[in-house]
């Protein structure tokens, strides 16, 4: 019954990672950017709502509301002001710019906050649960898991369903010819950059009511991303969930084993894909 | 139109004087002992590591186009390696520098299979991914202390040189001469064959494959001989630290992000780029390091502002100024001089 619970658990958790990778996703699909500064980001939402519940009086799942356009917004900034100047054929940029960002961030966060760790409190939903049987669900990890769904499918059709999904997707296959039907491809940049990061912006306020945080755990929020991403196979936002559920469950039965090898086993999971099925479990595009 | 045929040479001017200040300088240098006291020979030292680590990063990420934030798998990996061989195996320090250079290229083989098949950003990341697993693995090892991590036995610190100063000496050498052996084999390889073909590779890939490059091979020897030496530099810095921790051996901070701010500050993809970058960090850092974390942040904005505005760093300034190559490793052509 344990092993069921660990299996059920880790389930829940890769709804939280599948909501780091969708941004990580979303970017790398739309303008092949990998943002190293990811992890970072969703860490300064974590802060931003704790903020926001500490001077409003807010609940933190409500901080969202002042959270998730704040970071919108600082996404555009970045990707006009910075980010845009970056994409080219050269790989260097893009990489070494957004590097540059998460150290910046990461210290910045330590200058305003101070390491010590932080966490958000929701009252009663905390320990709040529904009993299946023996076994039982916390409300929390429940309602991420339906977040990260809702999130995902509605991104999923965004982008096959709406004028800027189709702008996306011709961006994505053609910068020039995109840019000759009309589109403006530093704004759809922009947006693909803000949409990114207001999807961290939820991610952000889960984890932070979650777990403790602190500034220098991004590092470890973007691996995790990024195992999912590539888990689930590049370019497919389904297999993105697919593969933070395979990772959250490797780390949970991991620490089943022995609680010393939560981490390592899922970062073994994702070696093993990646030697077994390099493109991921379920690929779409090619990176 | 004279008929006299183009001349083309490597060396110049500016790069034989180059070499003869070069040697002076590492004269002066070995001397350090007799001229430096013991906190300037420690921070030199310490500087002769970096060095170590800028040169090997910018092989990897200026020439071979393998843009790693997991050095620090192979810093932690050859500090361990020497703890381990000089506590359980009983092997002279000097023995276990090697050892650790040697296991790592050993490591680096299956690694570098595994992580080549992610590509450009994805690649960066899947090294740190890789660092991860060692910290994570190496916290598991109760012998070498666990998450908290172990010091040197005094026995195998008496057993480096007898007396401190000796030591002391001992450890600034070890450091010189590694640099040395970094700084010139990179120079070498990048002079040979080999290295033609990674200059090829890096200007342009497709071209160099057209040309019977085999590009896999020639970034999977990269990989492998960076690692080794990045262990032995690995091993040599907590050598000196005499102490050793999962966090400590494996930070990105201190054995990527810093060498990363050298290499994009100083000049990536040049032989000359990470020894100014190093001095500047370095001058930097013993002038503004009481600022902490807002040190950081301007290291960082530095970094970002010169990878925007000056890509090719310092000393692509300085070498787009006055045409200067210190490492004769390009080709130059002289038009013939026209005749009045």
């Amino acid at each position: 019954m344990i092993w069921i619970n660990a299996l059920l658990q880790g389930i829940l958790l890769g709804g939280l990672y599948a909501l780091f990778a969708a941004g990580l996703s979303l970017i790398f699909g739309v303008m092949r950017l990998v943002n190293i500064a990811h992890g970072d980001l969703i860490v300064l939402a974590a802060y931003l709502g704790l903020s926001t519940t500490i001077v409003l009086g807010l609940h933190p799942l409500l901080a969202m509301i002042i959270v998730i356009p704040l970071m919108a917004l600082l996404g555009y900034i970045l990707q006009r002001g910075i980010l845009n100047q970056t994409l080219g054929d050269d790989l260097l940029p893009p990489l070494l710019v957004t590097f540059g960002l998460s150290v910046i961030i990461q210290n910045a966060l330590l200058e305003g906050y101070s390491a010590d760790p932080q966490k958000m409190n929701v009252g009663a939903l905390e320990t709040a649960s529904l009993s299946l049987g023996s076994l039982s669900l916390g409300v929390l990890p429940l309602l991420t898991f339906a977040i990260a769904v809702a999130v995902i499918g509605s991104l999923h059709w965004m982008f096959y369903h709406t004028a800027l999904g189709r702008a996306f997707r011709a961006v994505s296959d053609n910068q020039d010819i995109a840019q000759l039907m009309g589109l403006n491809k530093r704004h759809v940049f922009g947006i693909a950059m803000a949409l990114s990061l207001a999807i961290t912006g939820i991610a952000g306020i889960l984890l932070g009511v979650r777990t403790n945080f602190d500034p220098s755990i991004g590092g470890a929020r973007l691996i995790f991303g990024f195992e999912a991403v590539i888990i689930g196979g590049l370019g497919n936002l389904w297999g993105t969930l697919a593969g933070g559920v395979i990772l959250g469950v490797a780390q949970t039965i991991g620490a089943q084993i022995n609680p010393g090898w939560q981490l390592l086993a899922g970062h073994l999971a994702f070696l093993i894909v990646l030697a077994v099925r390099p493109r991921g479990l379920f690929p779409r595009m090619t990176g | 139109m004279n008929n006299t045929p183009l001349q083309v040479s490597r060396g110049s001017r500016a790069s034989v004087t180059a070499m003869f200040i070069g040697l002076i300088i590492l004269a002066i240098l070995i001397a350090a002992p007799w001229w430096a006291g013991r906190a300037d020979m420690r921070l030199m030292g310490e500087l002769f590591l970096y060095l170590s680590l800028a040169s090997l990063w910018n092989l990897m990420a200026g020439y071979a186009g393998l843009v790693s934030v997991g050095q620090q798998a192979y810093v932690g990996f050859g500090g361990y390696v020497l703890f381990a061989l000089t506590i359980f195996a009983g092997v002279h320090p000097a023995v276990a520098l090697l050892g650790a250079g040697v296991l790592a290229a050993l490591v680096a083989i299956p690694v570098a299979t595994l992580v080549f098949r992610l590509r450009g950003a994805y690649f960066a990341i899947g090294t740190w991914v890789v660092a991860e697993v060692f910290r994570l693995s190496f916290a598991q090892v109760s012998s070498l202390g666990g998450g908290s991590g172990t010091s040197l036995p005094t026995s195998v610190i008496k057993s480096m040189a007898s007396g401190r100063q000796a030591r002391e000496w001992m450890s600034y050498w070890m450091a010189l001469a590694l640099a040395v052996v970094v700084i010139t084999s990179v120079f070498f390889f990048l002079r040979s064959r080999k290295g033609l073909a990674l200059s090829a590779i890096r200007d342009n890939e497709l071209a160099a494959a057209s040309l019977g490059i085999n590009i896999w091979r020639t970034k999977f020897l990269v990989y492998v001989v960076t690692a080794a030496l990045t262990a032995m530099v690995g091993a040599l810095i907590f050598l000196q630290k005499l102490r050793i921790s999962p966090d400590a051996a494996f930070s990105v901070n201190d054995w990527t992000a810093f060498v990363i701010f050298i290499v994009v500050i100083g000049g990536i993809g040049s032989l000359e780029g990470p020894i100014i970058g190093t001095l500047v960090f370095f001058a930097l850092r013993e002038t503004l390091a009481d600022l902490g974390t807002v040190y950081l942040i301007a290291l960082g904005s530095v970094a970002i502002v010169v990878m925007l505005k000056a890509p090719q760093g310092l000393w692509g300034i300085i070498r787009a100024r006055w045409d200067l190559q210190l490492f004769p490793l390009g080709y130059r052509v002289h038009p013939p001089s026209v005749k009045k």
